[in-house]
């Protein structure tokens, strides 16, 4: 009975189990409904859903399994996968490995501009000329290692060296709780323990020896309990190229978010430089110097990087190379600075591990990390967490 | 018997036939839903309904599995030992029972409140899988083995801050409180203040919607706040039309500190009342 019910249930992606549906059938053999639609619909959900996110799965699969039959309000039904635009042109790996860089930097503005002064009309679409599509080296929307962007909102293929729409971020939302349970075993090897707080654990050790050495009076000795020691510093790449990743991000922070009591965390886009912000809303008025965090953090704090390190290489190599302002010192001397601080560094790459090698510049920033780069899977957690303590 | 609305609690008839499917069928009932719309109160209510005790076990960050079934004092037996009494020859002093080893011994029937699950550490829900699911547990001191007369009825609460494991939910009924429409809520505050006039209901509740809908409010008001709100203007005894007297206060609703419990909330609000005047004008 309800055998085919249940197998829509799971064809709709519902991790029902059967000591869960033996449940319902006893909950019906009891006679807690009387033939009654809704109450069974009630009692079906009571039973067989154990997430209120899941809701909206079980009233599809049962709609479709009591076509006609029920009621169910189908208006909010939606997956929220439709309502992502995929508006990303995807090409193949053998496509982007045939797309070579052009020029250097100053050469790529310079052509720009000759080429802006050569070109009169809108444009779409080729391999030469200013517009959007294509994989001219300018323009928006298109694909090219190195390109210049102009005018878009959200980035296509993510690779632009200037951006001159200024973008707003959204910060990386601590509510969300998503299925971070299995990051948060995994953080969970990330322990030092350390004694700090009120005493109320019994020393064992030091009564033994207090009372010996009262000739066996009972003397009580206690100490204080035992916490997690560990201090982070978690850097979180936002906006651009991390588009991509947010929703693999957000597990990760709001699991770190909860974990550790010793947590600072700033936000940088592509590269650190000389300022990092707390709140994306107010990142161009309230940056915070990473002189400052230095001198703040002491050398115990550990570091970890999250971010795809997907960008020009002059935004780490020279002076001025930033997408966003001109920045004095180029990118890799600030991470120098902070990896000479704090030893114990990792980055967390959420860019898929065979993906790596076409990315110059995650090549350079491994070398800088000395090779401490983990994909942002279990298993780069774990081995990252190794290298940490 | 079943569980239905009572003279100062409203029930949706979703969550009654969920308490009456646990109840009957003897499984714990996890209830999740919005902070303030009664979860704990239900397990009160339950209680009182069933006319049977209730053992409330409040989960903290430090609560261990083991707290609720038992604790042994063996500090307090070394100390009487010392001290010469005669309590230290039998264990059974200095063994604690805790809430769940209540719960299974009571007289009657009872509900046990197993409150904000969440709030425990990740491993805490795997650890009392065996002790829910056979409604009994060994005490490795005495060799005593401790099950249940009658299964008592257990409700777990839960806000959300953590996941629980697969496995101890499928051991669970659940069910989600829905926030109530705005009949409901009229209902919920009929029982609380009978003599509340209609008009200055309507206006509160429609303030209430309207500031819950509002976007990017950080914590939502919820029913709980509703009513310690109306009770504010009830004892103030300020009048409906003030509520919609949009120039009070910088925009701000009379009594706002009830509803919202957030200063950036209450900036919100203040921002958006001051740009809504100067639209009007």
């Amino acid at each position: 009975m309800l055998i085919d019910f249940f197998f829509t249930l799971r064809k709709y992606g519902l991790k029902t189990s059967i000591t869960e549906l033996l449940d319902l059938l006893n909950a019906l053999k009891q006679q807690v409904i009387f033939a009654d639609t809704d109450a069974f619909y009630q009692l079906a959900r009571l039973c067989l859903v154990k997430d209120e996110t899941q809701y909206d799965k079980f009233d599809r699969a049962f709609a479709e399994y009591f076509q006609g039959v029920a009621q169910v309000d189908l208006a909010a039904t939606i997956p929220p996968e439709w309502l992502i635009p995929d508006v990303l042109r995807k090409l193949t790996e053998e496509d982007k490995a045939k797309l070579q860089a052009l020029g250097g930097l100053d050469k790529l503005l310079e052509t720009l501009r000759e080429r802006l002064a050569e070109q009169q009309k809108r444009h779409s679409g080729g391999n030469k000329w200013v517009g959007t599509g294509g994989t001219s080296p300018f323009g928006a929307y298109g694909y090219n290692p190195e390109g210049v962007r102009i005018g878009q909102q959200g980035s296509g293929a993510r690779r632009a060296v200037k951006v001159w729409d200024k973008r707003e971020f959204k910060d990386l939302d601590t509510d969300t709780e998503l299925n971070n349970r299995s990051i948060k075993l995994a953080l969970k090897q990330l322990r030092k323990f350390a004694r700090s707080g009120a005493e109320t654990e019994l020393d064992l050790h030091g009564t033994i020896q207090a009372t010996s050495e009262q000739a066996g009076w009972l003397d009580l000795r206690f100490m204080r309990e035992r916490h997690n020691a560990i201090k982070l510093l978690v850097f979180f790449d936002v906006g651009g190229s991390m588009d991509d990743h947010i929703e693999q991000c957000q597990k990760l922070f709001a699991a770190v978010k909860t974990e550790f009591k010793h947590l600072e965390f700033f936000y940088f886009h592509n590269c650190v430089y000389e300022g990092v912000w707390r709140d994306n809303k107010r990142r161009y008025t309230e940056q915070i110097n990473v002189d400052d965090i230095i001198h703040t953090y002491g050398a115990d704090y550990k570091l970890i990087f999250v971010g795809d390190a997907t960008m020009g290489p002059y935004e780490i190599e020279y002076p001025g190379g930033s997408v966003e302002h001109y920045n004095e010192l180029p990118g890799k001397v600030w991470l120098q600075r902070l990896l000479a601080q704090y030893p114990k560094a990792v980055w967390l790459n959420p860019q898929p591990l065979p993906w790596w090698q076409h990315y110059y510049s995650i090549g350079i920033i491994e070398q800088l990390m000395a090779k401490r780069m983990y994909g942002l899977t279990l298993d780069g957690l774990s081995a990252a967490i190794k290298v940490l303590l | 018997m079943a569980f239905v609305s009572t003279d100062n609690y409203i029930v949706s008839d979703e969550l009654a036939l969920a308490v009456n499917a646990a109840v009957t069928l003897e499984k714990p009932l996890l209830i999740k839903g919005e902070p303030g719309t009664g979860k704990t109160r239900l397990a009160e209510e339950l209680a009182a309904s069933l006319g049977t005790e209730l053992i409330q076990w409040h989960v903290k960050s430090t609560t261990k599995a083991q707290h609720g079934l038992y604790e042994y004092d063996a500090v307090s037996r070394l100390r009487d030992s010392q001290l010469g009494s005669d309590k230290v020859h039998d264990i059974n002093n200095y063994i604690r029972p805790g809430k769940l080893w209540q719960a299974f011994t009571a007289a009657k029937r009872p509900v046990l409140l197993i409150d904000e699950i969440d709030k425990a550490d990740i491993e805490f829900p795997n650890d009392l899988l065996h002790e829910l699911d056979r409604m009994a547990f060994y005490v490795h001191e005495t060799g005593e083995q401790i099950s249940a007369v009658d299964r008592p009825i257990v409700i777990i609460t839960s806000n959300n801050e953590k996941e629980l494991p697969d496995a101890f939910l499928r051991r669970c009924f659940f069910h989600y409180i829905r926030f109530p429409d705005a009949e409901t809520l009229r209902a919920i505050v009929a029982v609380h203040y009978p003599q509340i006039q209609q008009q200055l209901l309507s206006t509160a509740l429609e303030v209430f919607f309207e500031l819950r809908e509002l976007p990017g409010i950080k914590k939502k008001p919820s029913t709980s706040e509703l009513l310690d709100w109306l009770k504010l203007l009830l004892a103030e005894d300020i009048p409906a039309d003030v509520l919609t007297d949009k120039q009070q206060k910088g925009g701000l609703m009379p009594m706002f500190g009830a509803l919202l419990k957030n200063e950036q909330d209450v900036a919100l609000v203040e921002k958006l009342a001051f740009l809504a005047k100067r639209q009007g004008r």
